[in-house]
This record gives C-alpha cells, sequence and structure tokens, in this order.
C-alpha cells in the first residue's frame, strides 16, 4: 500500500518508520526543513519537505495515487483539511485523521473524514474507567465510527433499576446486549430485571446517546460535579 | 444583519467598522486581544477574543444563526474549519472563507464555501494594471457544491458534543476584549446569554 503520512512529529515519524518497516510504500510531508532533513536522515529520502496543506504539493506527494492519507499533525484544523483535499480533490479512498480537540469529531466525521483518532478522548476512556461517572462510558467506536459500544453503570437514581430492557423506550439502531453484574456477563434478555451496580453494555448509533442516557443513566443533575 | 467576522486584521477590521457603521450587528472574533486595537474607538460591536475553529467559543460569541460569516485569518485551514463550522453547526446564511492556497480556495468552493483568493486577486489586479494578460487563478469563488458528506448525511452534524467529564468538557475559552481596547468593544458574552454549563 501506498501510505502518505502528512505530519513530520513524534507521532508521523514511528508511523512512518512502522510502516516502511511492514514493507508499505510511505511518503511523508513535514513543512518545517530542518525537522524534515532530521527525518530524513534517520528513515531515507521519502521525505517531503513541505506543506501538506497545500494542494501544489500534495499533488507532487502523489497523493493522487495513494491508498491512505493519515493526517496527524498537532493541529486539528491542518488535519481536517488534508483529509478533505485527499478525499475530494485527489480522491483518496482512506483518510484518517488525528483529532486533538474531541469536540471536533462530530465535524470531521460529517465532513467525510473516514477515520478519526483522538488520543484525549482514549486518555479520557482509560481514565474514565476508573472514576465513577454519571455519563455513557464510550468503550470503543466500531465500524467506521458509526456505531459505538457503550456501557452504563446503573447508579442509584437510574430509572432502569428494577425495570427490564422491554419496558425501557430503547432507541432504534441500537441494542442492549449483555449486562456484567459482580464482574460476570451474562446475555442481556428483553425480561432481565437490571439491578443497582449493573453495568450494562450496548452498542448503537451516536444518534441515540441522549435517548440511551436518559433511560440508563437519568436526567444529568450530576452535571456540576466539576 | 448579524455579521460574524473571525479574525480581526487590517480586512477583518476594515469591514467590521463598515458594516457597524452601516447599522449592522457586528461580531468581531480574534485570537489575540491586541488585534481588537484596529477598530475605532467608536465601533459598537462585540469584540470576543477566542479561537475561531472552536465551536463554544463562537457560540458564545453569539455567533448562531448568523446572516454573514467571515473568515479572515491569516491561517487557511482554520478558515476553513471556522467557515464549514458556520455553515455546517451553527446555521450561518451566507459564509465565505478567506483562502489564499487557489488549489485549496477552488477546491472549497465546489464543497459549498464561498472562497476568497488574494493570490488570484492581487496577480489579477497587477496583471490588469500593467496590461497584461489575467490569470486563471480564482479571485473570489460562490460556491459551486456541497460537501458530499460523511457517513450520516440525513442525521445532520450532532451539535451536542459526545459526553465529557465535567472537570474538562465544559471550560470557557471566550473572554472578553480587555478593557485597554476601544472603550465601546462591548464584552464577550450578553450577561442575559446563558452559558453551556448551565444547560442543566
Amino acid at each position: 500500500m501506498f501510505v502518505l503520512v502528512v505530519g513530520g512529529g513524534k507521532v508521523g515519524y514511528y508511523l512512518a518508520k512502522e510502516l516502511i518497516e511492514s514493507g508499505h510504500e510511505v511518503a511523508l510531508m513535514e513543512k518545517d526543513r530542518s525537522r524534515a532533513r532530521q527525518i530524513a536522515e534517520e528513515i531515507g529520502s521519502i521525505v517531503i519537505a513541505h506543506d501538506g496543506c497545500e494542494g501544489k504539493y500534495l499533488a507532487q506527494a502523489g497523493s493522487n495515487r495513494a491508498d491512505v492519507v493519515a493526517a496527524v499533525t498537532g493541529d486539528d484544523e491542518d488535519n481536517l483539511v488534508i483529509c478533505q483535499m485527499a478525499k475530494h480533490h485527489f480522491d483518496v479512498p482512506r483518510t484518517i485523521a488525528r483529532v486533538n480537540n474531541p469536540k471536533n469529531e462530530a465535524l470531521f466525521r460529517h465532513l467525510g473524514v473516514d477515520e478519526l483518532i483522538s488520543p484525549t478522548r482514549m486518555i479520557l476512556g482509560s481514565i474514565e474507567q476508573d472514576i465513577p461517572v454519571h455519563e455513557l462510558l464510550h468503550l470503543a467506536a466500531l465500524g467506521e465510527g458509526e456505531l459505538e459500544l457503550i456501557e452504563a453503570h446503573l447508579q442509584s437514581g437510574s430509572p432502569a433499576i428494577g425495570r427490564a430492557p422491554k419496558d425501557l423506550s430503547i432507541p432504534d439502531g441500537c441494542s442492549l446486549f449483555a449486562v456484567i453484574r459482580d464482574g460476570v456477563a451474562t446475555p442481556l434478555r428483553p425480561d432481565t430485571v437490571m439491578l443497582e451496580g449493573d453495568k450494562v453494555i450496548a452498542i448503537g448509533k451516536q444518534e441515540c446517546q441522549d435517548l440511551l442516557h436518559e433511560q440508563l443513566i437519568g436526567e444529568p443533575e450530576e452535571a456540576h460535579a466539576g | 444583519m448579524k455579521i460574524v467576522i473571525v479574525g480581526c486584521g487590517r480586512v477583518g477590521a476594515s469591514l467590521a467598522e463598515v458594516y457597524d457603521t452601516a447599522g449592522h450587528e457586528v461580531i468581531v472574533v480574534d485570537s489575540v486581544t491586541s488585534a481588537f486595537d484596529r477598530l475605532p474607538s467608536t465601533f459598537g460591536g462585540s469584540a470576543i477574543r477566542g479561537d475561531g475553529t472552536d465551536e463554544d467559543v463562537l457560540r458564545r460569541a453569539g455567533a448562531d444563526g448568523a446572516d454573514v460569516f467571515l473568515a479572515l485569518t491569516e491561517g487557511d485551514n482554520r478558515n476553513v474549519m471556522a467557515a464549514q463550522l458556520a455553515n455546517e453547526a451553527l446555521g450561518a446564511g451566507r459564509v465565505i472563507a478567506k483562502i489564499n492556497d487557489p488549489v485549496r480556495a477552488t477546491a472549497y468552493a465546489e464543497l459549498g464555501i464561498a472562497t476568497l483568493c488574494r493570490t488570484g486577486l492581487m496577480m489579477d489586479a497587477v496583471a490588469e494594471y500593467l496590461g497584461l494578460p489575467k490569470t486563471d487563478l480564482p479571485g473570489m469563488l460562490a460556491p459551486t457544491g456541497h460537501h458530499p458528506g460523511g457517513h450520516h448525511d440525513d442525521a445532520g452534524l450532532r451539535t451536542t458534543p459526545l459526553p465529557l467529564p465535567n472537570s474538562l468538557g465544559g471550560a470557557a475559552v471566550a473572554s472578553s476584549a480587555s478593557p485597554a481596547s476601544p472603550s465601546s468593544v462591548s464584552s464577550a458574552v450578553p450577561a442575559s446569554q446563558p452559558t453551556a454549563t448551565q444547560e442543566v
């Protein structure tokens, strides 16, 4: 595969290096000349010392024949533009963007970026697993980011306690499929009564989350906890 | 009309002054407070310090439902992103992004935003003065298409972000222009406007 990596920071550098080791064809664009030279000395002449946001240089780098473009600079707006240009102007089949501000994820997805990697959200997710939260916990994004694997920890006040899935209005396109009770995971059936302390695992589209939150967590009364 | 201008450089500040004088509601956003020094002391609109590519900042600034949204910072990509936020999330009417790279300027006009390319405009102005042939580079381009969108066009853009821990999710970024700015520069957020953290 031919992979065009834009952004020669730590992420771009190690990404390019790993890809080369796995036998892929790689081009790395880094606009800072001295940084570009430094990387070129280490991993060879695949480095293009130009701004990957600039249409002219994206063309020069061969983006029209790239299988994948990975935009991994430290700036969200740059990563968005790189992916949009790659996708819509150079017909690159697969675009991947690093997203630093998790709030930009929705916009990026909406505008057609194929895959989003948000280090901020990953770390948040990891932290959230250790602290009690009154929110839905995002375990993973599935498919091309359309579906999310979600965990809801039923705490006192949850409207789902003492009820079964068949008694709740579960949004369309969303499925509650397992419950973790005392560390044991069992399938969640339509008539399984949920108890306080249960962790309910659901899979569903992003749009379902508000309704799911209402059904499993309750109204967001704790929003001022911070 | 409600007119939002992101980027208070020479062009942004001059347009702000003109529209303010003409009686429009003008909101200027810039990440650097000193940029507002370019506004005249008579400026009666709002000057908000903050990142114009941050949806929260734009909302707090009152950019929701702007009739006109101009992204005029020095960064092509910042302008692209601000303009697309305005288009997709803030329901802005007419949106223009300054994009000096001709390739990007053309590409984004095809993706649904009006673009303004200084490179083309200036080259043509020079050519015209010298009586030489004009370039075929874009100047001011009207949108010719719409972005094809991601996987869920029908659902539209989720404007409510996915939940974040409260300690991290609700941080305010916008702040008012410093008192050192022209005296008539109003504060960042109208007092009556609820902040995002008051939704509960």
